[in-house]
């Protein structure tokens, strides 16, 4: 078969370019690897091409393939290789819900649960007014402030129905909740107040 | 518990300032430029002298592995490079997450002590992809670094040129192979590298290399500072020094937390975690170090100290001392049959035994969930896990059949209990 893609849906743009800026966030990228290496840069590609366009089309892996200097198939293999790129379009908020034990243990099945109810969209499903993708994935690395959501770039911690519910709502009504733990702890430490680093200044619970 | 003195990440909460000029307040980049130059050889045996093992699972000593770097009279032109292993992502394990957060400096200031040990002018931090604003986070500490001349040519005043880049993964966890970690570096997919050559002769780019843990490098400034005698007087024996822990699941307060290694695991649940949800009689078990470690049953968490050494012989393993609980009301098999499906998503396909052994070991574990099995069924599983275990080019293989081993071994009753049940209560189904 040609290597020349035929765009597989609807959805495919026959051409993609990055914008100028874009373009030179990328020359700058492969500026942080030596000579010949600029093929380190392509997650970095595929996350500005992802951020650029929603999701990352062929026509931007063989503009990324032209830019560095590698076969198509080899960008192809590496963003098929990776969770965080998506080859097909996701809502304007991707709900990445992380169902691994230690989430589970606090309640993931509840998360899902309540995004089912507030937007209608299940596991792997986008919702009907399209501004929810729900993605099952694994550990995200926020054990201790389980369960967790990654909206976007932003973690959501600390989750229950009621909490997650009101930041949905916030989302669909435009605003921006604020991300982090959403049961009133500022990051780590354990709910009601830090333990230690106590007598260490500013450590106490107030930040600086 | 450990004094408030003797702890090392003094914003790990991320109360203070994390900038620059808070990090030099709870005294980072003090005398940086001294201990780069007493040289490569002092470095590594500071670094070994305080008995420092690796942070980021397999508990190999640090010193050691820095020093496995060819020596500068058998450098042969290629350059050398430090890589940092941020892509934390071993289920239960959040503490690397809050250094680069809320202590960014103690990173990049250790990133030129190590990169200096090893020879290496140029430093890439990988970091998961999903820590989006903790990477964020890290290059305006690097670029503030860059601004004080603390990295870059002659870092901080050091004679030493050293430069350090953030880069993103996108949601691999074998890229926390240290192998697929520089597979992915150089663009391609994660998958590991066959071992040797190993990355300290050929590494990122065929250059030598070493790829060490977060938190591994962000204590050895603070170990300079204090002595590596300090360092080495905090836990016990070989189990050295102070640790980030990481208590997750059924506790009443889950949290990050420093402490001295060899603490007993009871008191780091109550006196940390505001102890197990419905008391300590109400814990079923323990997963002591990361998704990847056999669990451990009540009556050994009873006595039970978190250390590499004590933890290995419970037939488990302190890993990256992600300390996951499980109180009475948790379904056992199915919490452990959740880390299979995670070991089956993130194997990467190159090896049969994983590729093939993930999946299968899955299925039979859903099956045992429900009890829709056959008791010899659970001697076969065992088996596979046995075959999977050690025939693999990384570590995924074993880290996919621990749980599942640590499981039959304690919890083997419940297994056959919910054959039986299964059994007795389709019986008259049968019948009719």
């Amino acid at each position: 078969m040609s290597a020349k893609i035929t765009p597989i849906s609807a959805d495919e743009p026959r051409v993609w370019a990055f914008t100028p800026e874009n373009r030179a966030k990328v020359d700058a990228a492969i500026k942080k690897y030596p000579a010949g290496r600029q093929a380190s840069a392509v997650l970095f590609c595929l996350d500005t091409a992802q951020r650029q366009h929603g999701w990352v089309p062929q026509a931007a892996i063989e503009h990324i393939a032209a830019i560095l200097g590698m076969a198509p198939i080899r960008v192809t293999e590496v963003a098929s290789f990776f969770t965080m790129i998506n080859r097909k379009p996701v809502g304007k908020y991707l709900l990445q819900v992380c169902g691994t034990t230690p989430c589970w243990l606090r309640g993931s099945d509840e998360v899902f649960a309540a995004i089912k109810e507030e937007t209608g969209a299940g596991k792997g499903e986008t919702s009907a007014d399209g501004l929810f993708t729900v993605m099952e994935v694994e550990c995200l690395g926020a054990c201790v402030n389980a369960p967790v959501v990654q909206v976007n770039d932003d973690f959501f911690e600390d989750l229950d129905k009621d909490n997650l519910k009101a930041a949905l709502r916030k989302l669909k009504a435009g605003e921006q909740p604020k991300p982090g733990p959403q049961n009133g702890r500022h990051a780590s430490e354990p709910a009601g107040g830090a333990l230690t680093l106590k007598s260490i200044a500013g450590s106490s619970g107030v930040q600086s | 518990m450990l004094d408030d003195k003797d702890r090392i990440f003094t914003n790990l909460y991320g109360f203070q300032d994390w900038r620059l000029a808070g990090a030099r307040k709870r005294g980072d980049w003090d005398g940086t430029a001294g201990f780069v130059k007493q040289g490569r050889a002092w470095i590594v045996q500071q670094v070994k002298d305080s008995g420092l093992r690796g942070r980021g699972g397999a508990g190999f000593p640090a010193g050691l592995k820095w020093s496995f770097m060819p020596p500068d009279d058998k450098r042969d032109g290629r350059p050398h490079y430090l890589v940092v292993n941020a892509d934390e992502s071993e289920p239960g394990t959040c503490k690397d997450r809050d250094i680069m957060r809320h202590d960014p400096h103690k990173l990049v200031e250790g990133c030129l002590i190590a990169g200096a040990a090893m020879g290496a002018n140029t430093g890439y931090i990988y970091i998961r992809g999903e820590f989006v604003n903790e990477a964020r986070r890290l290059e305006q500490a690097i670029a503030e670094a860059y601004d004080a001349g603390l990295v870059g040519k002659n870092a901080a005043g050091s004679g030493w040129d050293f430069d350090l880049y953030v880069h993103r993964g996108a949601g691999a966890y074998i890229c926390g192979e240290e192998t697929g970690l520089l597979e992915s570096l150089e663009g391609r997919k994660g998958q590991p590298r066959l071992k040797p050559p190993f990355p300290a002769n050929a590494g990122l780019y065929g250059c030598p290399t070493t790829v060490t843990n977060v938190e591994t490098v962000a204590v050895v400034p603070t170990i300079l500072r204090r002595g590596a005698a300090w360092f080495a007087k905090i836990g016990r024996e070989r189990n050295t020094g102070t640790k980030l822990f990481c208590i997750s699941g059924h506790v009443n307060k889950p949290c990050n937390v420093e402490e001295a290694m060899g603490i007993p695991l009871k008191e780091l649940v109550e006196k940390h975690a505001g102890g197990v949800r419905g008391g300590w009689d109400n814990l079923l078990a323990v997963i002591p170090g990361g998704s990847s470690v056999p669990l451990l049953p009540k009556e050994i968490c009873d006595t039970q100290l978190m250390d590499f050494d004590s933890l290995a012989a419970a037939k488990s393993g302190l890993g990256t001392a992600a300390v996951i609980v499980m109180d009475k009301s948790t379904d056992v098999v199915k919490a452990i049959a959740r880390l299979s499906k995670f070991y089956m998503h993130e194997s990467c396909g190159q090896c049969t035994p994983c590729r093939e052994g993930t999946g299968w070991m899955w299925r039979v574990m859903e099956r045992l969930v429900a009890g829709n099995a056959e008791i010899e069924e659970i001697d076969m599983l065992h088996d596979v896990t046995k075959q999977v275990e050690g025939h693999t080019i990384c570590a995924l293989g074993d880290a996919a059949a621990w749980p599942i081993q640590g499981l039959i071994r304690h919890f083997r009753p419940e297994l056959e209990r919910r054959i039986l049940a299964r059994k007795t209560s389709a019986a008259p189904a049968k019948a009719a």
